[in-house]
Formats: structure tokens, sequence, C-alpha cells
């Protein structure tokens, strides 16, 4: 479904990611890890085309995306959230969702959108709040709105960027089964996280970075038990 | 509701077009400097409205109009010289939004201002070192009430754009332009592309603005037609109605159109001053635009109706 090769993003001097490779097959969940300022998030913006790359390559479904627009990446069926929630105020809650609806690979406009939005908003738990302001919307639901946004076209790919962090316990029980519910619909998700119970619960496979390179990828357990992964996260003295 | 809508746009079309069958000469010169600053505003807010990107750019397209149409008055008809100015209006407006609508917020401003200002001195440096004259006599035979009639149709026509806009994809899309361009481009809008189209449009419409009201000049030259208080008349019209809806520019001009024209007559010398302290007393007190308060005043009488009931 996805495989990038050899990814690298200069910012000045700065090596932000530096010789990335990794494939994504159809239907898997990968997490992306690494501690703070490893490029994780510059990973998924350059795939999603919100950044270009300095080098490397990246297909998606068969064909090449990297110095493809962001409108086009995500006509192709690849859809993102925001490592901090993004949503347009202007437009009612449902409109927001009805957005990716009217510029995808297929538009639907009208009453075709309206009940294909509301049945996104009432996936992700926001049943009947269509009419409503943005404004209107605490933390959650903010994140719940933008993962329906994310999905309502019906995306064969997903990344999610933090898109678990800050929420409660309960919240964060809520917001793993919805993304369970997305792994077994077939959806294949790319997602970077903290949080590792979401991780543990989530991700048969993890890829972990740290300082812009791939420093490990395989199996979630055998991964996190990885001493440089380790070290990544907590220094030499722990390994 | 919509039916209703429509019928009072009717209603209220066909109100406006007999207005100067009953009034003189004098009066037919108001009724234009009125609807041709409802057409700028409304035109203005066509692009400037929902993406946010201010323009000072109206006098140079304004002006564009007005020039083609000097230079052009004794070779065409009136009708063809029209197209040819929107033609022009349309070509600069493409270009110079190629250029600059990767410009972002106030970098887009000042191009705006200085684009004007680079047409009008483009223009006075063709005229006198070319032509050897500077300005420029119309001489073409459109009644008054002929040109409010002519710019009633394109305030017409903005207006239906505007609420056409307002109602298909196109106007989620530059609504979310407005709030998050990353947001617009990864859900699959040609960020650029919408740009660039109300611009050109807008532009075309303002273009044309200018164009239908030369012949009431007879003599022209640049410091008249790109005269940049123009450009912020329209955009202190916009903002006081409240450019993000239908109605808000033409709320905002007419009632300001006057006040200016009084201004004018009463305090011909200290008419920038007043101005200047229009536009601050509008950006502190209506932030929103008037026809916002509207809002706020229903939703003070609702909850004052709640709090009746309780």
């Amino acid at each position: 479904m996805l495989k990038v090769v050899n990814l690298t993003k200069r910012f000045g001097g700065l090596v932000a990611v530096n010789g990335v490779d990794f494939d994504v097959e159809q239907g898997e969940v990968v997490g992306l890890l690494g501690p703070n300022g490893s490029g994780k998030s510059t990973v998924m913006n350059l795939i999603s085309g919100a950044l270009p790359r300095t080098l490397g390559e990246i297909d998606f479904d068969g064909q090449r995306i990297d110095g493809k627009p962001p409108h086009r990446i995500a006509k192709l069926g690849l859809s993102r959230t925001f490592q901090l929630v993004r949503l347009t105020p202007s437009l009612k809650i449902r409109d927001n969702v009805i957005l990716p609806l009217a510029f995808g690979a297929f538009p639907v406009f009208g009453s075709e959108a309206v009940k294909r939005a509301d049945a996104a908003l009432e996936q992700v738990g926001l049943a009947g709040r269509g009419d409503g302001p943005v404004q209107d919307l605490n933390y959650i639901d903010q994140k719940r709105l933008e993962l329906a946004r994310a999905i309502v076209t019906n995306p064969k790919m997903l990344l999610l960027d933090e898109w678990m962090a800050g929420l409660n316990p309960t919240e964060l029980r809520t917001a793993m089964d919805l993304i369970a519910g997305l792994r077994d619909s077939g959806m294949t998700i790319l997602l970077v996280e903290h949080i590792m119970e979401a991780v543990r619960a989530l991700c048969p496979r993890c890829i972990v970075m740290s300082a812009g390179t791939k420093i490990a990828d395989g199996p979630t357990e055998t991964v996190l038990a990885d001493a440089d992964v380790i070290e990544a996260y907590l220094g030499k003295a722990h390994v | 509701m919509k039916t209703f809508g429509i019928l009072t746009f009717l209603v209220l079309a066909v109100g406006m077009a007999v207005l100067p069958l009953g009034i003189g000469d004098y009066g037919h010169g108001v009724l234009v400097g009125m609807m041709s600053y409802i057409v700028l505003a409304s035109a203005w807010a066509l692009f400037s409205g929902p993406t946010r990107y201010v323009s000072l750019a109206t006098v140079a397209f304004f002006g564009i109009g007005a020039y083609t149409v000097a230079v052009l008055a004794d070779h065409l008809p009136f009708g063809a010289i029209l197209v040819v100015a929107g033609s022009i209006g349309l070509c600069v407006a493409l270009l110079v939004g190629l250029a600059t609508l990767r410009l972002a917020g106030i970098y887009f401003v000042i191009f705006s201002f200085g684009l004007a200002e680079l047409v009008r001195q483009l223009i006075t440096w063709f005229e006198t070192s070319v032509n050897h004259t500077l300005g420029r006599y119309i001489f073409i035979e459109v009644s008054t009430a002929q040109i409010y009639w002519m710019l009633l149709g394109l305030g017409i026509i903005t207006l239906g754009l505007r609420w056409w806009i307002g109602n298909s994809r196109l106007g989620l899309a530059v609504n979310a332009i407005g709030d998050d361009e990353t947001v617009a481009r990864h859900a699959g809008v040609n960020v650029t592309g919408v740009k660039l189209a109300l611009f050109a449009v807008s532009s075309v419409l303002i273009t044309l603005a200018g164009a239908i009201q030369a012949p009431r000049w007879t003599y022209v030259e640049p410091s008249i037609v790109f005269n940049p208080t123009i450009s912020f008349m329209t955009l202190v019209m916009a903002l006081l109605g409240g450019p993000g809806r239908l109605w808000g520019p033409v709320a905002g001009a007419v009632p300001l159109y006057f006040l200016f024209e009084w201004i004018a007559t009463r305090f011909p010398d200290q008419n920038a001053i007043i101005l200047g302290l229009v536009f601050v007393a509008i950006v502190f007190l209506v932030p929103g635009g008037l026809l916002s308060l509207i809002d706020k005043w229903r939703a003070r009488a609702r909850a004052a109706g709640e709090q009746a009931h309780a």
C-alpha cells in the first residue's frame, strides 16, 4: 500500500528525516514511534504532501506521490489527522465533514453528502451534532470531528498524528475502540503515538525513529525490548 | 425560505430599476455612484470575504476598465469595449494571481496596494513618453440612467454569483481556505486554483464597473481613475456591512456612500481625515460587520425570551 524509500528532509542545515525506508502492507496497522523531535511528524507531513521531500521516493497504492500536492494525494485515497487539531470553524460541524466529500476522487455534494457526513459523525460518536458550530465542541469531540473528516471518504489509508494525545482514560478507551473498528473494516493505518497502551493494543508492528533515522522495525513486543530503542528513549544507563 | 429570498431579490431589483424614472440628472449621478460602490464592495467581498485575503488592488482593475474605454472610445462600439476591458481585467488578474496568491496575509495586502500604484505609474509613463499627453477625452453617447441600469445589471450578476458560490461546494472550499489552507488542501481542495478563480471573477467584475462608468467622466487621467481612495472606500464599505455575508457589502456601501458624499461637500478639505476616522471606528465598533449585530440582537432577544419563560 505504502512504500517509502530513502526518504530525506532537510530544513536548512538540520536533517529532520535521514534516509528512512519502510513499507506498509494493505490492511496493516503500524505504529511510528520515537522520542520528541525524532522526525515522526515530519515523515507524516512528507507522506501527505504537506512538506516537499528533499530526497527519496514515496509510492502509494502503486503510484509515485512524492512531489504531488496534498490535494492530489488526498484524492488518491490517503487521509490524515493533524498533531494539533485543525478544523475549519467558519463551517458548521457537518460541513467540515462534507468538505473532503465534495472534493474527493468522486465528488459528492447535496443530500447524498449530508447523508454520508451524518453517518461518519455517528460513527465517531457525534450523532445529531451536524448543525452546530465547531466552537461548541470540547477537545475530544474536536478530535472526533477531525477523525470523521478523515474517514468520511472511505480512504485506503489513514495517517493519525498523535490522535489520542491528551485524552483522559475513559476517552482513550473510546478512541481505541474507534481505531480498532476502522482496523477491522480493513483500513490501512499508520499512526504516530506516544501512548504505549494504545500502541500495544492496536499495532502488531512498530517502526521506531530517533534523530531522523529508523532504528527499529518489527513486531511491537520485540521492537520495544530492543536495546537501541530503550537507549533512544531512556539513555544508555538503562540498557 | 429560498423562494422568499428570491422573490425579495426580484422585487428589490425591479424597485432599483425604476428608481431613475422619477428623478433628474443629478439624482441619476448619485444613483450611479451608489450602485458603483455596491458592485465594488460586493465584488471585493466575493474574493476577500471568505478567503480573508485583503486586497487593495480594487482601483487597479477599476482603472484598467476606465482606461480601456478611454483608449478605445473612438474605435469600437461601447459593448465591444466592455468585452475587451473585461478580457484585459481577466488576463491581468490571472497573471497577478498566479504570481501572488501564494503570498500569505500581510504580504498580499502590500503587494495588491503596490500593484495599483504600478499600473498607474506604467500608464502615466506610457502616456507621457509615448503619446506625449496625459489626459484622454471620452465621447460616448450613453446617458447617466443607462449607465446606472448597466451597473444595476452588474450588481445583480455579482450578488447572484455570490449567492451561487455560497450554495455550491466552492463556498465550502473558500471558507475552509480562509480558516486553514492546510486543512483545505488535505481535504482535496486545489487551493491555488480556487483562489485564482475567485480573484479572477472578482477582478473582472471590478474592471467592468470601472469601464461602464468611464463615459461619465468625459476626461480621464491616471490620477483620477487610479485614485487609491476607491480601494480604501470599497474595503471599508465591505467591512462595515460584513464581507462574509451576501448582503453585507450592500448594507455597508449604501450608508457609507451617502455619508462620504455629504462629508465631501461639507468638509472638502478634511475629507481624508474623516474617512480615516470612520475606518478606525468601524474596525473598533463593528469588527464583525453591521449584519452581525442582527445576529447578536436576535441571540439577546432569544435569551431574554427564555428568561421570561423560566
